[in-house]
């Protein structure tokens, strides 16, 4: 079977072995292993020169208990198939990543967050335990009070402290499926940094389209969403029908022009300076999940997403300029501020200050781009996610994830990705 | 209904009694590997957010199927259908010549679900229940073929088995249920890898499903094997026989 990481970059022949039952723990395998969920990771932390144990039959549910919403599931369990089952019942993970095809083992080892990360924090600040079966033949329950370190590292820990057998997790209690959003149309960038400061920011969920093709004084336009649970009682809605895209398409398929004029086309299709709706769930949190494998647009060489974060206004305004002056257009662009919450995870990639994420088809002279906004964003002491990356070295990793040390100690000797390989110095 | 499930961990039974939790009737789910019975149960627990009565219970042992019939009636206060979908593929070419394993895999497809049938069959003429007996054979008993005559012989049997049981029962009102799955992509057929002609468990539990509501006497699942076996039926011996298999 092929597997590939969610940007189709880079391409490498990936072999996998089937888990038994859960119970039978870790397969003696020839290392290097790494778990494999539901293949969302865009960079190389999902792949492995090993062998990669793919999850997805690990995909019960455990344990519910309604008055205090802790749910106990297996690691294979996805995001969405929990929305689908304890929805209905007034219960909702409590951080949504941008698609509901992420498993619970997945989320932990990215230590996901969602757009309400300045409210809530990230996934890992709502686990109470999880199971981790190392190479040593273990299996450790970690919590913050049991294992505190073990569990530290495996929060965000790319899935190189061992595999992740289930995870408990507290639910968020919710009032119904609706979302009462306010969309404003973003003029240019400054006035997203304005926007940030009013009542507006305040709301539970909070994140920021940008046009990327925009330039000069309308340079960082866009919509800015806030949204709310709404206090309606609906029953529960199906997740809406997805369009898939049928296969891979031509590389030139979204050329700079294409993803210009989309970009505008979207930008405009808000008419009004500012718009309310009453918005199911699904649409709100997963946009994307409507067209289902859209990485297969990019076609061939696939994309890279670029995702980081500044606690300077300045430097994003830098990057978003330095996009606008190139010949590289982001298909989607986003920017969220990231509030005070602190994840236990060590290498957690969120920390106050402003995230932006963009993605990338994969052509020459994009790594150059990339290579300026590195040292841009470490000028700042900002990072870049380490779990959408293909390309950060050794060097820049420690720079980036000041706990990189410590989690090395944590990291099971027979656990390894590529990306991994590539920042511990692993010379396959 | 009141469902007796037994091989309630086969990846075909786990779907049929997805849809059953869903349509709202209360099983007694029979399995026997006791770890994938609790990952099982745990789960339905979950998301159906009620218990669900059960026991560990090895099919082929048949000195257990009228207690068997006795403990899920107790545990559900009654029981109207026996739902088997228990059996083994077993492996054709390590078999053939030995003939202990041919007997096993005998006994565990055709003895086991004969005796359940005959237990439960008793029991709804006991009680007067106008029950339903829905048994999971396969198209391999249509016709023997030398990659699976083991297997095949045994669901053949069974088939024939049911079809008698069937026309001595519906005058009493007690309905018997054969459903004839083709290629499933299930565990059991990992193996072969799961090409074009395999059925998802979830296509094939809606046809089990809607059959058992209906009271189908004999279920091809998908349906285009119902007039594809027709035609393999048909082949003169002495042209099947030469066929590559």
């Amino acid at each position: 079977m092929e597997h590939l990481s969610w940007g189709r970059f880079p391409r490498t022949a990936q072999r996998d072995f089937p888990l038994g039952e859960p119970s039978t723990g870790l397969p003696r395998l020839l290392p290097p292993l790494l778990a494999r969920g539901l293949g969302r990771s865009y960079g190389d932390s999902c792949l492995s020169r090993g062998t990669l144990l793919p999850t997805c039959s690990w995909n019960r549910f455990m344990a519910f208990d309604e008055a205090s919403g802790l749910l106990k599931a297996e690691a294979g369990v996805s995001l969405g198939r929990i929305l689908e089952v304890l929805g209905p019942r007034g219960f909702l993970p409590p951080v949504l990543p941008g698609t509901r095809h992420v498993s619970l083992g997945g989320a932990v080892a990215s230590d996901v967050h969602g757009k309400n990360h300045h409210r809530a924090g990230t996934f890992g600040c709502h686990v109470h335990a999880l199971e981790l079966l190392r190479s040593d033949g273990s299996r450790t329950i970690c919590s913050r009070e049991q294992n505190g370190d073990l569990f530290a590292a495996t929060i965000g820990g790319l899935g190189l402290t061992g595999l992740i057998s289930w995870v408990e997790l507290k639910l968020k209690a919710i009032p119904g499926p609706m979302i009462r959003v306010e969309t404003q149309k973003l003029r240019h960038i400054e006035h997203f940094f304005r926007l940030e400061e009013t009542d507006l920011a305040l709301r539970e969920y909070t994140v920021a389209w940008i046009d990327s093709g925009a330039r000069g004084r309308h340079l960082g336009r866009g919509h800015y969403m806030a949204g709310d649970h709404a206090d309606l009682p609906r029953p529960w809605p199906r997740p809406p029908l997805a369009f898939k895209v049928p296969g891979e398409m031509p590389t030139w398929l979204l050329n700079p022009l294409v993803l210009q004029t989309f970009n505008r086309i979207y930008h405009h299709s808000l008419l009004r300076q500012r718009a309310e709706a009453l918005v199911s769930l699904y649409p709100f949190f997963f946009p994307l999940d409507r067209l289902e494998r859209w990485n297969l647009l990019y076609g061939r060489s696939g994309f890279q997403q670029y995702q980081c974060v500044t606690a300077k206004p300045e430097t994003l305004i830098r990057i978003l300029q330095t996009v606008a002056d190139s010949s590289h257009r982001s298909f989607l662009t986003v920017l969220k501020k990231f509030g005070d919450p602190v994840s236990p995870g060590l290498l957690s990639f969120p920390q106050p200050g402003f995230t932006l994420a963009m993605d990338f088809a994969q052509r020459p002279g994009l790594d150059r781009l990339f290579r300026q906004w590195d040292e841009w964003i470490m000028e700042d002491g900002g990072r870049i996610y380490a779990a959408k990356d293909a390309r950060m070295t050794q060097g820049d990793f420690q720079r980036q994830y000041a706990q990189a040390p410590t989690f090395s100690r944590w990291v099971d000797p027979a656990f390894s990705s590529l990306f991994w390989d590539r920042v511990s110095g692993v010379k396959p | 209904m009141k469902v007796c499930v037994v091989g309630a961990c086969s990846a075909i039974a786990q779907a049929v009694v997805e849809r059953l939790l869903v349509e709202g009737h209360q099983l007694y789910l029979v399995a026997r590997n006791q770890v994938k019975w609790q990952r099982l149960l745990a789960d339905l627990a979950v998301r159906h957010a009620r218990e669900i009565p059960g026991e560990i219970l090895d099919a082929c042992d048949v000195s257990q199927h009228r207690p068997l019939m006795e403990r899920a009636a107790q545990a559900m206060e009654g029981l109207d259908c026996l739902f088997v979908a228990h059996g083994m593929l077993g492996d054709q070419y390590q078999d053939q010549e030995h003939w202990p394993s041919i007997e096993r895999t005998l006994h565990c497809n055709f003895s086991s679900a004969a005796s359940l049938a005959t237990a439960a069959a008793n029991r709804f003429l006991a009680h007067g229940t106008p029950g339903l007996i829905a048994v999971i054979t396969s198209v391999a008993g249509d016709r023997g073929r030398p990659s699976n005559y083991i297997y095949g012989s045994a669901k053949g049997a069974l088939n024939l088995f049911l079809q008698g049981m069937r026309a001595r029962l519906f005058r009493k009102g007690i309905h018997v249920l054969t459903i004839e799955p083709g290629f499933v992509a299930t565990p059991m057929t990992a193996h072969r890898g799961h090409g074009r002609l395999f059925a998802s468990p979830e296509k094939v539990a809606r046809d089990i499903a809607r059959a058992m509501r209906r009271r189908k006497n004999i279920l091809y699942t998908p349906c285009w094997w119902q007039p594809v076996m027709f035609v393999i039926r048909h082949i003169p011996e002495w042209l099947f026989k030469r066929l590559p298999s």
